[in-house]
C-alpha cells in the first residue's frame, strides 16, 4: 500500500501550473476585461500550484487508501453497507440519463419520468403506504419531509396545539434533530432494557398535544417491535400519527409492510436498503411514503399519468418544494434497476437473509464478546464489549485492531444503551466465508487482548496514518489548509 | 472509582453544587459524570443574566463519544459563567470539581433540600 500522507499544498510549488489560459477571446469575450473591477479579487486565492501528474498521482493514491464494500467486509452496524451491482451503474450511465438537464421539459424526458413513476409504485406496495415521493436527497431530508407532512395535517385540521412528537431514547439522533428543524419539540421516551418501546412511558407521554411519534422497526439494537400494533393504536387514538424511520427496513423487506403496522409516513433510505452507494460513494435518497388521508400534503411537484404521458403537478396544498427538481435521480435509477433485477419473489429473500447472517456472526462470537441482549436479532446484533478482558481493552481498541486486517470496524459506542457497544450488521450480500474469516479474526483479537493488550492499544499501526488523536481533532478543529497554516503559526512545535 | 467530596450537595443528573454565601451557588458536573463521559470537547453553556430552571436543560457537553444535555439542578439567576470552559474544556476531565459552569442566585434556597449528601449520591454512582 501507499504511504505517502503529504498534502496536495504540500506538493505545491511556486509557478507550477497544469493548464494556461490563454489570453484570446472566450466566445468573442474577455472575461477579465469585461467585469466590473470592483468584482475582481485582489490577491490571488490560496490554491496548490501543481501538474496535472501531480494531481493524478495524488488522487489515485487517495482514492488508494480509500475502503468500501468494494475493497473488504464493511460490517457498520445501522447502515446497511451492503453490495452496490454494476448493473445499477451501468443502467444509470445511460447516456438518456445522464446527460438529461432537470429544466428540460416533461416531454422529452418521458423515460425518466416514467422510471419515477414506476419505482415510486413499487416502492409504495413494498412499504405499504398509499403514494411515495422521490424527491428528498438523504434520509435525514425524507425526516424533515415527513415531519413537515406531519405538521401540515394537524394544521390544515385547525389542530395547533400538537406541536410534540414522541421519540424513544433509543432512535437514531437523526429523529430528534429532525424535529427540531421541522419546527416542533421533542418528547423523549423511555425504553424497555432491550430498547423497546415501554408502553407505560408512552402512554404517559401520549396527549391533545402529540403529532405524532417516530419509530423503527426493528429498532435500534436489532430486535422487533413485537407491540407495534398496539403503540400505532394508541398513537392513532390519542389523534397522533405513526413515522416510520426506514433505517432498519432491510431486515423485513419484502416480508412485512410499514404500512401494515399501521404507520402513516415514513422514508426509505435507498442507500441502505435499496444498494445505492452510500456515505463518500453517495448522494442519498430519501423517499417519503404516506398513507392515503395524507397524499395530498406531499411535496411538489409529484410525477402523475394521463393517458399514457407523464407530467409534473405542482400541488398546492402540500408543503411545497423540497428540493429544486426531482431529487437524486441517478440514484433513484440505480434503487430501479435493483427492485426490478430482484423482482417480487427475490426481494421476500433478503430480510430473511440479512437475519441469518446477523444471527450467524452473533452466535460465533458469543463466547468472547458480551451478548447484552438474550433474544435472537433481526438484521443486526450487538455486542458489549470484550467478555474476558483482564487488561481493560476498549471497544475502541478492537476496532482500531480490525481495521489493519482489511476489514472495515462495525459501528462502534452505538447504540448508547450499552457502555462498550459493538454494532454488527453483515447484510445480506456477505458469504458464509466472509463471515467465518469476521469471526476469526475478532476471535484472534478477544485472545490477543488477554495476551498481548498493547497491540491492540496501539493499533493501528500497518495503515498510512496511525492512531489518529480524536480528542485533539475534536478540540481544535482544523478543517481547511487556512486554518493548519494558522495552527502551526500558534504552534511551531505541531507535530502532524 | 471515582470522586465524591463530602461538603458538596448533588442531582441525580450528576451534578454538583456549592454553597458559596447566602442564596449563591456553584454548579458543576461530578467526577463521576466527567468519567462516564470521557474526554470532554465541547461546552455549551448560558449567558450571565440569563435564568435557569430546576430539572430543564440549561447547557450541553460533549466528549468524543455522547453530547449530553446539562439539567439544571436549581432554579435562579446566572451571575457568572464559568467562559475558560469554553477554551480548555479538557479542566472538566482534569478536576470536575473545580471546573464549575455556573454561578448561580437561587431564587428558592429551599430548593437545596431536595438535592442528594455525598453518601447518597455515591450510592447511585458507583
Amino acid at each position: 500500500m501507499n504511504t505517502d500522507a503529504t498534502l496536495i499544498f504540500e506538493k505545491s510549488r511556486s509557478g507550477r501550473k497544469a493548464v494556461s489560459f490563454s489570453d484570446y477571446p472566450y466566445d468573442g469575450h474577455r472575461p477579465f476585461e469585461e467585469l466590473d473591477q470592483s468584482l475582481l479579487r485582489e490577491e490571488p486565492a490560496l490554491l496548490p500550484e501543481v501538474s496535472e501528474l501531480d494531481v493524478l498521482r495524488h488522487y489515485t493514491n487517495m482514492s488508494q487508501k480509500n475502503f468500501g464494500v468494494e475493497n473488504g467486509f464493511y460490517p457498520l452496524g445501522s447502515c446497511t453497507m451492503k453490495y452496490n451491482p454494476k448493473i445499477n451503474d451501468e443502467v444509470q450511465n445511460f447516456p438518456a440519463f445522464k446527460n438529461a438537464h432537470p429544466d428540460q421539459p416533461a416531454s422529452s424526458v418521458q423515460g425518466i419520468l416514467k422510471i419515477y413513476h414506476e419505482l415510486a409504485n413499487h416502492l409504495s406496495e413494498i412499504s405499504g403506504m398509499a403514494e411515495t415521493s422521490l424527491n428528498p436527497c438523504a434520509g435525514a431530508h425524507g425526516e424533515l419531509t415527513g415531519l413537515m407532512i406531519m405538521k401540515a395535517y394537524h394544521e390544515k385540521n385547525g389542530d395547533y396545539k400538537r406541536t410534540k412528537v414522541i421519540v424513544p431514547d433509543s432512535a437514531h439522533g437523526t429523529n430528534p434533530a429532525s424535529t427540531s428543524v421541522a419546527g416542533m419539540d421533542v418528547a423523549e421516551i423511555e425504553s424497555t432494557d432491550e430498547g423497546r418501546v415501554k408502553l407505560s412511558s408512552l402512554k404517559e407521554a401520549l396527549g391533545d398535544d402529540i403529532a405524532g411519534m417516530m419509530l423503527t422497526n426493528p429498532n435500534t439494537l436489532g430486535i422487533f417491535e413485537k407491540d407495534i400494533c398496539k403503540i400505532t393504536d394508541m398513537v392513532h387514538e390519542a389523534g397522533g400519527l405513526m413515522y416510520y424511520d426506514g433505517a432498519n427496513l432491510n431486515a423485513m423487506l419484502g416480508k412485512v409492510r410499514p404500512g401494515d403496522m399501521g404507520f402513516d409516513i415514513l422514508h426509505l433510505n435507498l442507500h441502505k436498503t435499496f444498494s445505492t452507494p452510500h456515505g463518500g460513494g453517495g448522494p442519498g435518497s430519501g423517499p417519503v411514503g404516506v398513507c392515503e388521508h395524507l397524499k395530498e400534503f406531499l411535496p411538489s411537484p409529484r410525477v402523475r399519468k394521463h393517458d399514457g404521458d407523464y407530467y409534473l403537478e405542482e400541488t398546492n396544498a402540500g408543503i411545497g418544494r423540497v428540493t429544486f427538481h426531482l431529487g437524486n435521480v441517478l440514484v433513484w435509477i440505480r434503487a430501479y434497476a435493483y427492485v426490478l433485477t430482484l423482482g417480487h419473489e427475490n426481494i421476500k429473500d433478503i430480510g430473511p437473509l440479512a437475519t441469518l447472517n446477523a444471527n450467524y456472526v452473533r452466535e460465533l462470537l458469543r463466547d468472547d464478546y458480551q451478548l447484552p441482549i438474550s433474544s435472537y436479532c433481526m438484521h443486526e446484533c450487538v455486542f458489549d464489549g470484550l467478555k474476558d478482558n483482564p487488561h481493560g481493552v476498549r471497544t475502541l481498541d478492537v476496532a482500531k485492531r480490525l481495521i489493519e486486517q482489511d476489514m472495515h470496524a462495525p459501528t462502534i459506542y452505538f447504540p448508547l444503551l450499552f457502555k462498550e457497544a459493538i454494532m454488527v450488521e453483515p447484510t445480506e450480500t456477505e458469504s458464509k466465508e466472509t463471515l467465518d474469516r469476521f469471526a476469526s479474526l475478532m476471535k484472534a483479537i478477544a485472545k490477543e487482548a488477554k495476551d498481548n493488550p498493547d497491540v491492540l492499544k496501539n493499533a493501528p499501526q500497518k495503515t498510512p496514518v496511525k492512531r489518529i488523536d480524536e480528542v485533539f481533532a475534536a478540540r481544535k478543529l482544523i478543517l481547511s489548509y487556512r486554518d493548519y497554516l494558522d495552527y502551526k503559526k500558534d504552534d511551531e512545535a505541531l507535530d502532524f | 472509582m471515582s470522586k465524591v467530596l463530602k461538603d458538596l450537595l448533588y442531582s441525580d443528573d450528576h451534578e454538583w453544587v456549592k454553597k458559596t454565601k447566602d442564596n449563591v451557588v456553584l454548579v458543576g458536573i461530578t467526577d463521576f459524570a466527567q468519567s462516564q463521559l470521557g474526554s470532554i470537547v465541547f461546552v455549551d453553556l448560558p449567558e450571565a443574566g440569563d435564568d435557569i430552571e430546576k430539572d430543564e436543560e440549561f447547557g450541553a457537553v460533549e466528549s468524543v463519544k455522547a453530547a449530553s444535555d446539562l439539567i439544571a439542578p436549581v432554579s435562579g439567576e446566572i451571575m457568572e459563567v464559568n467562559d475558560d470552559l469554553v477554551g480548555e474544556p479538557e479542566l472538566v476531565n482534569e478536576n470536575a470539581y473545580e471546573a464549575w459552569f455556573l454561578k448561580v442566585k437561587l431564587s428558592d434556597s429551599s430548593e437545596l433540600d431536595d438535592l442528594l449528601s455525598a453518601e447518597e449520591y455515591e450510592d447511585i454512582s458507583e
